[in-house]
């Protein structure tokens, strides 16, 4: 299904949804609204197979505001936080310094449960909206990065984090896109992910967040699994899965290339 | 063209790899080396990680051995009891190295190690072979006769206790210093993806005094073997093997080497020894280079915890 017809179904259904509640839309400014605002996010997919050929895609996700203050709406007191994070996993960051005038790994810091990747969207710079909410792990520079083991101190600390930060967003597998969540109607939004053309498999998590004036107030989670598919999945899950047989299919191709080659040549 | 290679982890110009492959086969033939301590270097140069690099070029090794093992086999040329008491030695040199490079790999030093290895062994072998060969290029322009050591004469080596009698090579000698040479050649094999002939040899003839006739022949015996053995190791252990890295570069590298003989051929072997040392040293002196210059970026990043 391509986004926009899974947009066009969506927003039917979104709309379907209004009409059934036009209580809340009618509460006046200023009153303060009995029902608390609610968020909906849906996906054109679930499952998301990737291809040998895969060089990125764009990850569409659609979403609405349920009991949203309209004329807060208009000014755009609501913003929405959209990301999508990659199988968790261990990270070794390194650092390298001069020894006896060659250049060794010397230092080296482990993060403990980490997104491989992450990628994120919102309706303006992230740190504008979550100016007066302390404490949230989103976003590159917010999310948690707890090192395993004794670190000895606080500025080695923030450097690896930083490092780390800058690793990932250079090397594509982190990216955030702040303008990449867009309003389509009043209570409709639309964000665009980036999926890297690294993207690892596995169980990725799309998630969405709701502020009023830097406030959360709600959150949504959809899992999207992503699946490599082509001969060179193949050939990673064959020589993780079946290490023996595929060590000796090398050794048979060697022999085989090296040999053939010799008699073909010899024939000439 | 751009393929992808699904251990590596990263696209690749497939006309690079080829041309790659088929240079260092054309050189290998030429020379009659087997060609892993050019491709492995060729690779990293190339940014494939050292450790899929090493695997890889063991695995190709594989390949550009068979050929000359065969004809060595057919010549009568290959003393199968000695090439099986060096291969003794090389499957435990090429276990200890794999569980060396797997234990470097996990403190972070395995990069580090590798391009130091391949400097020092490089920049050894290339400096006694240009001077070797630049002394013979004199003595020709001077028209000497060639003084060749002869084989036999005694030394330390002949007085170890395990005497065994080698009768294809005509020689009777103790198996400590040939299994040593063995592992020392298997732990070459694993840590940095060579067959390791070019010491092998020299060592097989100067230090051990083999008969000159059986040396290739028995040395790509051995190597065969280790370099096979350590493929499958490196892939059961480190799963860093690229079949399709592997592929590229051995199809293109056996054709190349057929051309690089016929090469090869034509041209005087002291000459040809210098060409090899020249080229040896500079792939040394490119990786000494790396090591010393200040990196774009001084950190790095993994996955897991290692």
């Amino acid at each position: 299904m391509s986004p926009a017809a899974a947009f066009r179904r969506f927003a039917l259904v979104a709309a379907l949804a209004f009409i059934g509640q036009p209580a809340a839309a009618q509460v006046p400014f200023g009153q303060a609204t009995a029902v608390k605002e609610g968020l909906e996010i849906g996906t054109s997919t679930s499952e998301i197979g990737i291809a040998s050929d895969f060089r990125g895609a764009d990850l569409t996700i659609f979403g609405a505001l349920t009991n949203a203050d309209e004329l807060l709406l208009a000014i755009g007191q609501y913003d929405v936080v959209v990301t999508l994070e990659g199988p968790l996993d261990y990270a070794t960051v390194r650092k390298k310094s001069r020894v006896l005038g060659i250049w060794v790994n010397t230092e080296s810091m482990t993060f403990e449960q980490v997104p491989a990747s992450y990628s994120v969207a919102a309706t303006r710079q992230i740190d504008d909206i979550l100016s007066s909410e302390g404490g949230l792990p989103i976003g590159t520079d917010h999310m948690r990065l707890s090192p395993t083991g004794y670190v000895g101190n606080a500025g080695n600390l923030t450097e690896f984090r930083d490092a780390y930060r800058r690793l990932k967003l250079a090397g594509g597998l982190y990216q955030h896109d702040f303008g990449g969540v867009r309003f389509v109607s009043s209570s409709l939004f639309r964000a665009s992910l980036r999926l890297p053309a690294n993207v690892p498999d596995g169980v990725h998590m799309v998630r969405a967040y709701l502020f009023k004036s830097g406030t959360l107030l709600a959150e949504r989670e959809l899992p999207l699994r992503v699946n490599k598919t082509g001969i060179e999945q193949q050939i990673t899950d064959a020589a993780h899965n079946q290490p023996i047989l595929y060590g000796i299919l090398c050794v048979m191709i060697a022999l085989v290339t090296g040999w053939g080659a010799s008699l073909m040549f010899r024939k000439k | 063209m751009t393929v992808y290679l699904p251990i590596a982890e990263l696209s690749v110009n497939i006309f690079i790899i080829l041309g790659m492959g088929a240079a260092v086969g054309f050189l290998s033939g030429m020379f009659g080396v087997g060609g892993g301590f050019l491709i492995t270097p060729l690779l990293i140069f190339y940014n494939i990680p050292p450790v899929v690099a090493v695997a890889t070029g063991a695995n190709q090794v594989v390949a550009s051995s068979v050929s000359g093992a065969i004809t060595h086999f057919r010549r009568g040329t290959l003393d199968i009891k000695l090439g099986t008491v060096l291969l003794v030695g090389g499957l435990l040199g090429a276990t200890a190295g794999i569980w060396v490079f797997s234990w470097l790999r996990s403190i972070g030093q395995l990069d580090l190690f590798i391009a130091i290895l391949y400097v020092l062994l490089l920049g050894t072998v290339g400096t006694l072979m240009l001077n070797e060969s630049v002394r013979a290029m004199r003595r020709a322009a001077r028209q000497e006769q060639v003084t060749l050591k002869r084989p036999g004469h005694h030394s330390w080596v002949h007085r170890l206790p395990f005497k065994m009698r080698f009768k294809k090579s005509k020689i009777y000698l103790s198996a400590i210093p040939v299994v040593a040479l063995g592992f020392a050649i298997g732990v070459l094999t694993s840590v940095m993806g060579v067959g390791g002939g070019f010491i092998m040899v020299p060592a097989m003839i100067y230090l051990l005094r083999i008969p000159t006739n059986v040396v290739v022949g028995t040395s790509l015996f051995q190597i065969i073997f280790v370099t096979a053995y350590t493929t499958m190791v490196q892939a059961a252990t480190n799963y860093s093997v690229d079949i399709v890295l592997a592929t590229i570069l051995m199809v293109a590298g056996v054709i190349g080497a057929q051309y690089g003989v016929r090469v090869g051929q034509k041209l005087r072997g002291e000459q040809l020894r210098a060409l090899l040392a020249l080229l040896v040293l500079a792939v040394a002196l490119r990786l000494a280079v790396t090591l010393v210059v200040t990196p774009a970026d001084l950190y790095s990043v993994s996955v897991g915890s290692f």
